[in-house]
């Protein structure tokens, strides 16, 4: 079934579009990350325009983010204070982000842009939880249990402004939160990506917060950043597809849910060595997409 | 008036060949609507040669139908291998092209058509596009891979002999239109030839626009962007909601 989308002006069949929402929602099910980061090449791969599927993905995360946080409060898992401090840094980098993204669009680089971001981030990310994940793995296969991982007291301890956080059990100074807040959101405007998959590691290993807590609290604040940036990229670009939004969120919310009954018959270590897998994947196919020489070296863009 | 004195030279110097032959024309639909399940669509443009007095044997005639998209500016952008990686480089501003460009003939073009009359009408498609001043040398290029790219995408395309012509009379070819069109007037030309030389052309426009639904979005998402963007917003925390709440309810 072929559906005609009226912002990205392009027929899309919608099955295909459900089924990409519905994978994705699985693996965001899973490991309570968005997904964005996979829907917004996947998009570009079929052919949506880059600039309606940065924008459009946005607004399907704010769903599966509303979605997936329910589950969150009803477990007592969100330290809302946190997500406040962490929102305060995310939604000034939303508006530097777009910012950036703007000046990048008229100089021609966005694309490389957003793919070397992908490409450090997700490398870099892939492959410190796979190394700590496996390590963990590896210990607790190991007779005689694991060696307990003692809370360090970096650099990040010595900070001023410190604050007590009390559901994450934290107190610490409120200046790493709104630095990682700040960069995840500058990520998401520009990448049109919730930066679940950032956020959720820079959480557990630089900040220290349970991971328990860390995914329903970054849901939390990456409903507001998410949503704030939907609404400048309908105001500024217009460029808001309310159908293919429509058509991955039913997919994705589906999807989701499945993703959460496997997930709660893995085992932390196997879901974040799978979810490391998943990020160096798609980290290693964006840079060959750099490094190959492309069949087209000509692109197109509108003129302004 | 400056077409019809053009015209009217032009039918001088084409000599009694072809002297009073008009073109009459037929389209299968007046308009192109897009709607929920559009997915593209053929044109039938059909027609036939109007002349007073029988065909003259001696000369070859030639039909040409060309329908154009609206036209804007555009950036063709260059890659070239920098650091290790492909990057955007050079560019090349194009004043004008049209967003779409379909050349349907009853013959190889270069047969029924002689470069200059080209030059003058416009008609092929490296003719259709306009630019000027180029700051790189290699501009050719450009517009080459303009259209190379547009071709790929099924919103340039040559259709040399897919249009019939019957007892040298009657003509008739069908357009394909791809489903990422862009809303406008369609500028529909039909030109008539004979050895070359265009001796009638006959214009016609097909707009093409969303209704419904499409429509109504698409006017909402441009002209409220702010009351649009905060309804994406609702609809997405409802689905989110509902979602959760369907799914925690068949767990119970």
């Amino acid at each position: 079934m072929y559906l005609y989308l009226p912002i990205a002006e392009i027929s899309v069949n919608a099955f295909l579009i459900l089924g990409i929402g519905g994978g994705v929602g699985i693996l965001s099910g899973m490991f309570g990350v968005g997904g964005g980061f996979l829907i917004t090449p996947l998009l570009f791969f079929i052919g949506i325009p880059p600039a309606v599927a940065v924008a459009t993905s946005t607004n399907q995360i704010v769903a599966s983010s509303v979605s997936a946080l329910m589950a969150h409060i009803r477990r007592r898992t969100v330290d809302f204070f946190m997500g406040s401090v962490l929102l305060v840094g995310g939604l000034l980098g939303s508006a530097v982000g777009i910012v950036i993204f703007n000046f990048l669009k008229s100089r021609g680089q966005v694309d490389l842009l957003v793919n070397i971001s992908y490409v450090v981030l997700l490398g870099a990310v892939g492959s410190l939880m796979f190394v700590e994940s496996l390590g963990a793995l590896i210990r607790a296969r190991r007779p005689g249990g694991a060696p307990p991982v003692r809370k360090r007291h970096g650099w990040v301890h010595t900070l001023p402004f410190k604050v007590k956080f009390r559901v994450s059990g934290l107190y610490i100074s409120v200046i790493p939160p709104i630095i990682v807040g700040f960069l995840v959101g500058m990520i998401s405007a520009i990448m049109g990506v919730g930066g679940g998959f950032i956020m959720v590691p820079a959480m557990i290993y630089l900040l220290g917060i349970p991971t328990k807590v860390v995914i329903g609290t970054q849901l939390f604040q990456i409903i507001f950043v998410t949503g704030f940036t939907t609404m400048l990229q309908a105001v500024t670009n217009h460029a808001v597809d309310m159908v293919l939004a429509l058509l991955l969120l039913l997919g994705g919310a589906v999807g989701a849910q499945i993703g959460a009954r496997i997930g709660t018959r893995m085992k932390a270590e196997q879901l974040r060595i799978l979810l490391a897998l998943v990020v160096l994947g798609v980290c290693v196919k964006l840079g060959l997409g750099l490094v190959l020489k492309p069949n087209e070296l000509f692109s197109l863009a509108s003129a302004v | 008036m400056k077409l019809r004195l053009a015209l009217l030279l032009l039918l001088a110097l084409a000599g009694p060949a072809g002297a009073d032959e008009k073109i009459v024309l037929g389209l299968s639909q007046n308009s192109v609507t897009i709607s929920t399940n559009f997915d593209g669509e053929n044109i039938l443009i059909f027609g036939a040669v109007n002349r007073d007095s029988p065909p003259p044997r001696d000369s070859l005639m030639g039909v040409i139908i060309t329908v154009a998209g609206p036209e804007s500016p555009l950036t063709v952008r260059q890659k070239e291998h920098r650091f290790g990686i492909w990057i955007n480089t050079n560019s090349v501003h194009v004043d004008s092209a049209p967003s779409y460009y379909a050349v349907a003939t009853t013959a190889p073009l270069s047969l029924i058509l002689k470069e200059i009359e080209d030059v003058r009408y416009k008609i092929s498609i490296p003719r259709a596009i306009r630019q000027v001043g180029a700051l790189v040398t290699n501009s050719q290029d450009y517009t080459e891979a303009l259209i190379r790219i547009r071709q790929k995408s099924g919103l340039y395309q040559v259709l040399q002999g897919s249009v019939t012509l019957d007892q040298n009379t009657l003509f008739g070819t069908r357009i394909p239109m791809p489903s990422n069109l862009v809303e406008g007037d369609y500028k529909t030309r039909i030109f008539l030839t004979r050895n070359g030389q265009v001796i009638d052309e006959y214009d016609t426009t097909i707009p093409v626009y969303k209704v419904g639904l499409e429509r109504w979005l698409y006017n909402l998402a441009h002209q409220h962007a702010y009351l649009y963007g905060a309804l994406s917003l609702v609809i997405a925390v409802l689905a989110g909601y509902g979602a959760s709440a369907i799914f925690e309810r068949l767990r119970r």
